[in-house]
């Protein structure tokens, strides 16, 4: 029997891109869940040892956003009977039984997400009036780490304090919802467009005024960003662009990202750090939201093409910005935002069945499903503009693979967008069955770019972890790196990236997922199913500004629903919880220890 | 043709969901092979023997398409039978149960009483004759879905409930008798024919496809807008005797809408 969480993975090609291991030939050692440099010989006798020669070591996958748990993703599954009852799978003696393709239930999500080899995935935008129920579908959801984005781009708190020039109320009011609601980052979701959707309109440019608020986009970008800063978050402000799925909207996501520049990046948290090569604190200070959606061009669905191209000569002359691309596999997806107006546009296009939700003083969402096809002309183009943003950016670092899952299309299709990063006769191949736009309309046909293992892996796990600020303990395997480890059945000597049917095959089921050194899935089926941990962040700020800016909440707490006493998430919502404290004054830091 | 016959034993209590019975699972079978397939009872998996007896009548083994099953007693609690098969008959001497030929790409099914719910649920081919009545969302959408039946035929001697039809794209439904709410509603293609009356909400969102009422509507759907007048109107293979409106629509789920809705006159 091998010690608990102890293993060995040997002689396997790691790649490691935080610590620049590229492919060679190495031992990982895990001791108690955590990566170590060596094991004592007792140690090793009674680690589990698994043979990796002639296959590819990564960290465990890093989902950086996903929309998995809270009250979108439930009403997505209710309102989609026909989402569930053909993809189910069957209780096991360790495994729920679950539902669900696009919008699956939380159990499956968690033993989806790990047979394919992820072990940490954070929900994309959290309501803060759905905390609870998001802290409640992460608490039920197995095996993965988690934590979620706090939904603050329309909050009349943050609009009024921005309005009023009063960045420090501001950030006292962010630090202190941040703590209330058990929140790991900030997201800001069409700046001040939601609020305008209460009146049935939307906002188009970054200088105009909002309703009642008469506060603009930018200044929200700004404040959100400058905020992020003030306090040290471990993640920079969380970007949701305006006009979203509008034909043109390259200018105005580019316009977005030159908002925070020049901000100065700092990651205030009291960590422990495993050890790396590269910097594990992220470099940048906005990170945008499934840039495939805001990378469009010409002026309507006619004239519709890829403005990817555009967004990326910005991206690529600057440092502080990273994207997730939110990329179309095709297939059934579920459009779920909280843009509201975006979703409705979606509904007027596609008559199908929509759910629409204001959320109080807070925000708002939508839900929408859709199907993307190969023979749409737009569906081709959103397929080469999600492959673009990746390709196009030279820079991995500035990069994440995502779907935006499920709005681009499902999680499970990682492998899928792997291949056609992979391969350009890949994309050719897809290209060949699309609609001509897919290459007429974007710039993909004349891209020979083809990505490396090394390169999947910054875009799956270490850059995803370094940009959320995860990099401590996530997304590499340097020593005091928690033991999440993949092993793929791929030689990288002698890989076919051409035969795509064998490399999708092989990234969706990985021979082992290892979570804290524990094997939690074996060739795509799940064999354990431990509890995983919820970050959060706790950010401080002075104490004085903060007891001014609680008077005004509950002041202004009289228009909520709620009462105040019961607008906190109580600590009995998370399990394992791992609260990261941040920009704790000195006095009051005592030394943490790591959960 | 090889015929297997099953007679129900006794009674049943809880509903059986029995998608095993369908000719292309029972083709080239021997008898012992037909009374261990599977079939569900709540939580439990049983075998067929323990609701039939199963007995094998010519039993040259043929291909799917010359496998007739023939069913004795009252299967109106047995499921699923006939979901999905592709070719072949199979012959129901009383009723049946929920699901029938659910999602059916071929061959035939003749039930001699009446069908549950969800009969011809987005069936692609084949047919389904049921001679008595049937219940709710026949040959419709799954729950949540806007994708119906998609060819293939239905016919209903007597009446049938409501949902009937409902997101019909291909195929048609004819019904002798009666309907009752929302029949064909978000149709988009095929034919749905009423010989007797409608109670509402025929046709409500449809933008393709043709449904004619030869009874009454007691309440017409606000959405349709009067097209032309119809002498002996034909649909498919029907003939319709008589003079009859023909509506479009229905105008309220978008401006381009192309649903024709005909009613009888008088």
């Amino acid at each position: 029997m091998a010690a608990i969480n102890t293993a060995i993975i040997k002689n396997g090609h790691i790649f490691d891109p935080l610590n620049g291991i590229n492919g060679d030939v190495k031992d990982i050692f895990i001791r108690k869940g955590k990566v170590v440099a060596s094991l004592s010989g007792a140690e090793a006798r009674d680690a589990l040892v698994i043979d990796a020669s002639g296959k590819t070591v990564m960290p465990g996958g890093v989902d950086s956003h996903s929309h998995v748990a809270g009250a979108k993703v439930n009403a997505g599954r209710l309102m989609r009977p026909e989402d569930h009852y053909k993809s189910v799978r069957a209780k096991t003696d360790i495994c729920h039984s679950g539902s669900g393709y696009t919008v699956p239930s939380v159990y499956k999500q968690g033993y989806d997400y790990a047979a394919m080899g992820y072990t940490t995935v954070f929900e994309a935008a959290m309501p803060p009036l759905e905390a609870r129920h998001t802290h409640e579908e992460m608490r039920s959801t197995p095996i993965l780490d988690m934590g979620a984005y706090l939904v603050l781009g329309n909050n009349w708190f943050v609009m009024r304090y921005l309005k009023d020039g009063d960045i420090e109320k501001a950030a006292a009011y962010v630090a202190w919802m941040m703590r209330t609601h058990k929140a790991y980052g900030i997201k800001c979701v069409n700046p001040a467009g939601v609020e305008n959707w209460g009146w049935a309109k939307n906002i188009h440019g970054l200088d105009e005024p909002n309703i009642h608020f008469e506060v603009t986009p930018r200044e929200l970008i700004r404040g959100l960003a400058e905020v992020n800063e003030m306090l040290g978050l471990p993640m920079s402000l969380h970007l949701h662009a305006n006009n979203l799925g509008h034909p043109g909207n390259w200018q105005v996501c580019r316009d977005s990202l030159m908002i925070p520049s020049g901000l100065d990046p700092r990651n205030k948290s009291e960590l422990v750090w495993g050890e790396t090569r590269e910097a594990a604190k992220r470099k940048q200070s906005v990170y945008l939201a499934h840039a495939q959606f805001n990378a469009y061009g010409g002026t309507g669905w006619r004239d519709f093409c890829s403005g990817a191209a555009d967004l990326a000569r910005y991206i690529n002359q600057v440092d502080d910005v990273v994207i997730d691309s939110g990329s179309v596999p095709f297939g059934p997806a579920t459009t779920m935002t909280g843009d509201g107006p975006a979703q409705h546009d979606i509904y007027m296009l596609t008559g199908q069945k929509w759910s629409n939700t204001d959320v109080e003083l807070e925000c708002g969402s939508g839900i929408v499903p859709f199907v993307y096809l190969k023979g749409s002309a737009v569906h081709s183009v959103q397929w080469a503009i999600g492959l673009e943003v990746l390709l196009l950016i030279d820079d991995p670092w500035k990069t994440i693979m995502t779907t935006d899952h499920p709005n681009g299309g499902i999680f499970t299709q990682y492998p899928l967008l792997i291949s056609w990063l992979m391969s350009r006769k890949a994309r050719d191949d897809t290209a060949s069955e699309c609609h001509k736009w897919a290459y007429d309309r974007s710039s993909l046909g004349g891209v020979d770019r083809e990505m490396s293992l090394y390169e999947i892996a910054i875009l799956t796990r270490a850059n995803p972890a370094r940009t959320i600020g995860m990099a401590w303990s996530k997304g590499h395997l340097g020593a005091g790196a928690d033991g999440d480890v993949t092993v793929y059945d791929i030689d990288p000597n002698g890989l076919d990236v051409n035969d795509s049917a064998a490399l999708r095959g092989k990234f969706a089921r990985p021979d082992y997922t290892i979570k804290d050194g524990g094997v939690v899935a074996r060739k795509g089926e799940v064999v354990a199913a431990p509890d995983g941990r919820r970050y959060y962040c706790r950010p401080y700020f002075d104490d004085s500004v903060e007891k001014e800016m609680m008077s005004d909440v509950k002041d202004w707490f009289k228009y909520y629903t709620v009462g105040f006493a019961n607008y906190p998430v109580p600590d009995k919502f998370l399990k394992n919880p791992v609260a990261i404290q941040v920009n704790r004054p000195i006095e009051a830091a005592a030394p943490t220890r790591r959960g | 043709m090889a015929e297997y016959l099953l007679s129900l034993k006794e009674k049943i209590g809880i509903t059986v969901e029995a998608e095993a019975i369908r000719p292309d699972g029972f083709a080239g079978k021997k008898r012992v092979q037909i009374e261990a397939l599977p079939v569900w009872q709540g939580p439990r998996k049983l075998a067929l023997s323990e609701f039939f007896d199963v007995e094998v009548r010519d039993g040259a083994s043929s291909g799917p398409a010359e496998t007739a099953i023939i069913i004795e007693g009252d299967l109106s609690r047995v499921k699923r039978i006939g979901q999905g098969m592709k070719e072949g008959k199979i012959e129901i001497s009383g009723s049946a149960g929920m699901h029938l030929g659910e999602e059916m790409n071929g061959g035939d099914i003749l039930v001699k009483g009446d069908a549950g719910s969800w009969a011809g649920m987005e069936m692609k081919g084949g047919s389904i004759h049921i001679l008595g009545n049937a219940d709710d969302h026949v040959g419709s959408a799954y729950r949540g879905s806007w994708r119906g039946m998609t060819g293939g035929e239905i016919r209903i001697e007597g009446s049938a409930r409501s949902a009937l039809g409902a997101g019909l794209v291909g195929g048609r439904i004819i019904v002798a008798g009666d309907v009752q709410n929302f029949c064909g509603i978000r149709q988009s293609g095929g034919a749905i024919i009423i010989r007797g009356s409608a109670v509402r909400g025929v046709g409500a969102e449809m933008n393709g496809g043709t449904i004619a009422v030869c009874g009454s509507i007691r309440q017409f759907s606000p959405g349709f807008v009067f097209a032309a007048r119809d002498n002996d109107p034909v649909i498919g293979e029907e003939r319709l005797e008589g003079s009859y409106s023909r509506f479009t629509g229905d105008y309220s789920l978008g401006k381009n809408v192309k649903g024709t809705l005909y009613c009888r006159e008088g």
